[in-house]
């Protein structure tokens, strides 16, 4: 028996995803405007592509000067771990019709988390919504907020707006850092774009280590478990303390980092 | 123009690949290779982005203010701090060491 929508764990855990994860799309709207995008240019990223790190990607890539087709390039590879999120959460959920379409649109890390954050299967597809939709809102909002803020700053480097970006990229990557095999691609991956750097034109250099990251993944494969913060899901609450319902997991996954 | 044109490509890109999720079949699922080359690629994007935006001004390798922010936000991270935290760090930190004459 669900409990009531008042009292649902799904959706109180899905509200607070929702509130933590929309705000921060502020720091995206003042970036993207910061990287040289026009408000409509951020605005339109934000309500169609949706998903924070491909968006964060795109304008890393404009802002270092590089072309929009290496920022597409980078967007679409960061965005494939999606396709695997909407497989789960399509066993998860069974969306029907244009249902389907507006799941496809709200999966990403943070609604699927949630969901798979819950044990009952109704509360998985209120987790899901709520978070899902929850995000997608106040993320659109805040990015307005964001990049008519970022407009009125003028110089971006005196707000250090490049620092922002710098620091933005090092959250998303930071809770995926949680085995040695994980640390050691982002080192390689990190050695292969510093020497790309001054070889290929702004951009590129970004999709060479995405080249070494994707042959690591593929012909470094072996049958068994995988080094944690290795697969494509990893919660974005690693920490017991701020996670959103309960999520059993090994024991190492609590381990100090 | 042709930023825009890259947007509506990036967004399509993404759109499709999130609904491709929904339409695949579920054998798709249990093959641990994508899903592990999905994990890597993540990873070694963030890396590779995390670099370039510090050290790369155009095709020049370059040390300057965005170093300390890198540092910041390691740090912030470190304490766990939450992520709009961390990001207005890396920006103190940069900003604070450009007022201080840093590059």
């Amino acid at each position: 028996m669900p409990a009531d929508l008042r009292h649902s764990p799904g959706v109180r855990v899905g509200l607070s995803v929702a509130v933590a994860t929309g705000l921060y799309g502020i720091s995206f709207g003042a970036l993207a405007v910061a990287s040289g995008l026009d408000v409509w240019q951020t605005a339109v990223l934000s309500l169609l592509l949706f998903s924070g790190g491909s968006q964060f990607a795109f304008i890393g890539v404009i802002a270092g000067g590089g072309g929009g087709a290496a920022a597409a390039g980078a967007a679409a590879l960061l965005g494939i771990r999606n396709a695997v999120y909407g497989m789960q959460l399509n066993a998860l959920l069974h969306p029907q019709g244009w249902r389907r379409f507006a799941a496809a649109q709200v999966t990403i890390d943070e609604s699927l988390a949630t969901s798979t954050g819950q044990t009952d299967p109704v509360e998985q597809k209120r987790g899901f919504w709520v978070a899902g939709v929850g995000i997608f809102v106040l993320w659109n909002a805040f990015t307005l907020i964001g990049a008519f803020a970022g407009d009125a700053l003028g110089d971006p480097k005196r707000w250090g707006l490049d620092g922002a970006a710098v620091a933005a990229f090092l959250g998303l990557l930071w809770p995926r850092l949680r085995s040695r095999e994980a640390a050691a691609i982002a080192v390689v991956c990190a050695m292969a774009t510093v020497l790309a750097v001054p070889f290929v034109p702004p951009g590129v250099p970004i999709l060479v280590a995405a080249v070494a990251a994707a042959g690591i993944g593929w012909f470094g494969f072996r049958h068994g478990p995988d080094g944690e913060g290795l697969e494509p899901d990893v919660d974005p609450y690693p920490d017991p303390r701020d996670r959103p319902g309960h999520r059993p997991g090994p024991p190492d996954a609590e381990a100090p980092r | 123009m042709s930023v825009w044109f890259w947007i509506l490509v990036a967004c399509a890109a993404g759109f499709l690949t999130k609904l491709l999720g929904y339409l695949v079949p579920r054998k798709w699922l249990t093959n641990a290779r994508i899903a592990r080359v999905a994990g890597t690629l993540t990873i070694g994007l963030l890396a590779s982005l995390t670099v370039a935006n510090t050290l790369s001004t155009g095709q020049t390798l370059v040390l300057d203010a965005r170093l300390g922010a890198l540092a910041a936000a390691a740090i912030a991270l470190w304490l766990r701090a939450p992520f709009l935290v961390v990001v207005v760090a890396g920006a103190a930190a940069a900003a604070g060491l450009r007022l201080l004459g840093a590059a």
